[in-house]
């Protein structure tokens, strides 16, 4: 039987997220027909964005003044009223898709598969567990839809240039009385969304305060760089939540990751253990961050900033 | 006004996890057991609740076999007024897990039920959110600030994108971050106290939850293996060696 994948796409009303670029790529590696599924208010735009990814055939658009922010306890049931059709349902694993693909398993009453890093048939994936310190297959039963989250760090966006046809579908409830939107408290979102960035510099308890982080910044930007940071920095107040990377924060893959001051806890490093090349600067040599690094450099952090801003003027 | 918070027994998040060579699972031989590092927040916030007097009662209730008593029992000595161990022989899954959860919620009428955001053995992170689609109830997930009043819970969710805040009617399911609460300590004349609070024990076949297809998961392996990586001795030869490879 040829897979027939739904795609839920992630976007924030104006711009579609990159995630759902990945999850097309992962629905390429199961093979078979690719839909996407944009929910939300006013989102034109985001059903042409995801109209252009190649590999697509229909977008599905479904407009609805209750669907314009992701709670998930209104999207779950449009999502499960269009997966008849199909044979796959798909997220991503951003906090977006780990809030609201459990809740379309749990209505269509079958088990999730999170965090797909591979895929070796239809229904038989890769993903990790144990903070990324163990890899399992999972297989999901036979005549049951697969659900899962696509682990965004494991899967390159797909390309652009498609032209799927993109269908309109009135949605299928109300919206919940028991759940409301309140506010968003945005990142400043100056610097290079993290997950897309091609390279990433990170700090961690050792900047000992948010006036020393101004100096990782500054090398960000000479570098075009997203910033990044420790769990122990963001608990000290130094930079904000959205900053950090790690089993619980953002799973990346950048190009290049710049550790400075991180001492390689197993939490923090299942969350950059996808970069294409890790470096790690710490004034101790033993720190578990070496274990992991491509390029180590033993020295205090603020010392080889400066001489890096300088170096690289 | 009940809370009922779920606990798991997993690994201890110090351990380092080593896969079995029969590739058939993790080596957990000897190895120090705790309580889910975010159960244990999820615990604090139900506890904190009931201190500042919104609530009644905090039931713990894990699922599995007897050895998740003593977890169960560390939650007593934290503050817990009860606990439920529903002994089942076998690792559920988030659906069969959701199930049961639900079934006990419901013979409690428990009004909040608090979970952790993720097992950090399995890392599913799905089990809070069936649960609440399971019972039409609202889902808070990733709530790193809960604040009641009446029977509407104003919860902050850490997002990719910052920081967001819903609204939702009890009864409802939260899903603890790290960043909630810092778990106290355990006093030792707590746990004393502890061993005469009530724990009882249900067969999960007596909740009928019926049967679902579960994943069947094998071939555990360790995670492939970094290259060695090179020392440098200094930002000049960092830089140097950045831009030989083309990445500055
Ligand atoms: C369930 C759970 C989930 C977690 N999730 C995450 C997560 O997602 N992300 C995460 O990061 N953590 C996470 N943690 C926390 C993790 O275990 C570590 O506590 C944390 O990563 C440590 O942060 P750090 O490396 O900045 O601090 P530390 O471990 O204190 O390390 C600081 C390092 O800085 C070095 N240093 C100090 N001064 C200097 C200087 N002047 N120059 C150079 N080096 C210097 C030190 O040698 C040391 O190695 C989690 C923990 C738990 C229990
Ligand atoms: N065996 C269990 N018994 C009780 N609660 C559980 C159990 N497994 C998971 N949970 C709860 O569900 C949360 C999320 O788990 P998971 O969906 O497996 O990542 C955990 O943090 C617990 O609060």
């Amino acid at each position: 039987m040829m897979s027939k994948i739904l795609i839920i796409a992630e976007h924030d009303s104006n711009t579609l997220n990159p995630s759902t670029a990945k999850c097309v790529s992962c629905a390429a590696a199961i093979g078979g027909d690719c839909d996407v599924l944009v929910l939300g208010s006013g989102i034109g735009d985001v059903s042409r964005q995801a109209a252009a990814l190649e590999g697509v055939s229909i977008v599905i658009e479904t407009d609805a003044a209750h669907l314009a922010h992701p709670l998930a306890a209104n999207l779950a049931p449009e999502v499960a009223a269009a997966a008849g059709a199909y044979s796959h349902v798909l997220g991503p694993s951003t906090t977006f898709g780990r809030d609201l693909v459990p809740r379309v398993a749990a209505l269509l009453g079958v088990n999730q598969v999170s965090d797909i890093m591979a895929v070796e048939g239809p229904t038989t994936f890769r993903r990790p567990i144990y903070a990324g310190n163990a890899i399992v297959k999972v297989d999901v039963p036979a005549e049951t839809t697969v659900v899962g989250t696509v682990r965004a760090a494991s899967w390159k966006e797909a390309a652009t240039g498609g032209s799927a046809s993109i269908e309109s579908r009135p949605a299928s409830s109300e919206a919940a009385s028991h759940s409301r939107y309140v506010s968003l408290e945005a990142g400043d979102g100056e610097r290079p969304d993290l997950q897309s960035a091609k390279v990433v510099v990170s700090g961690g308890r050792a900047f000992g305060s948010a006036e020393n982080f101004e100096k990782l910044y500054a090398l960000a930007d000479k570098l075009g760089a997203g910033v990044g940071a420790s769990r122990a920095a963001v608990d000290a107040g130094y930079v904000p939540n959205d900053m950090q990377v790690g089993q619980t924060g953002k799973i990346i893959a950048p190009e290049l990751y710049v550790a400075f001051g991180i001492s390689g806890a197993i939490q923090h490093v299942t969350g950059i253990k996808d970069a294409g090349t890790i470096v790690a600067v710490n004034k101790d040599a033993d720190a578990p961050i070496f274990e992991l690094a491509d390029i180590g450099l033993v020295g205090d952090l603020f010392t080889v900033i400066d001489e890096m801003m300088a170096l690289l003027d | 006004m009940k809370i009922l918070v779920g606990i798991k027994r997993v690994v201890d998040y110090n351990v380092r996890i080593r896969v079995r060579p029969d590739g058939r699972g993790v080596e957990t031989d000897g190895v120090k057991m705790s309580i889910n590092p975010f159960d244990e927040i999820a615990i604090e916030e139900a506890l904190r609740i009931r201190e500042s007097g919104k609530a009644d009662e905090v039931i713990v209730v894990s699922i599995g076999g007897d050895e998740c008593q003593q977890q169960l029992r560390t939650a007593l000595a934290m503050g817990a007024d009860r606990a439920i161990q529903v002994n089942s022989s076998e690792a559920l899954q988030p659906l069969s897990l959701a199930r049961a959860l639900l079934k006990v919620a419901q013979s409690e009428s428990a009004d909040l039920v608090i979970l952790g955001k993720q097992a950090i053995d399995d890392d599913n992170s799905q089990t809070g959110q069936m649960m609440a689609a399971l019972w039409g109830r609202p889902q808070a997930t990733f709530a790193s600030r809960v604040e009641l009043d009446g029977t509407t819970a104003r919860v902050t969710r850490e997002v990719d994108a910052g920081l967001e805040t819903i609204e939702v009617e009890l009864p409802a399911v939260i899903t603890v971050d790290l960043r909630l609460n810092q778990p106290r300590f355990v006093k030792l004349p707590d746990i004393m106290k502890a061993k005469r609070k009530p724990l009882d024990r249900t067969e999960l076949g007596d909740l009928d939850i019926g049967a679902d297809a579960p994943l069947s998961v094998s071939d555990f392996a360790p995670p492939p293996a970094r290259g060695g990586g090179i020392k440098v001795d200094d930002a000049a030869a960092l830089v140097a060696e950045l831009k030989q490879r083309g990445l500055v």
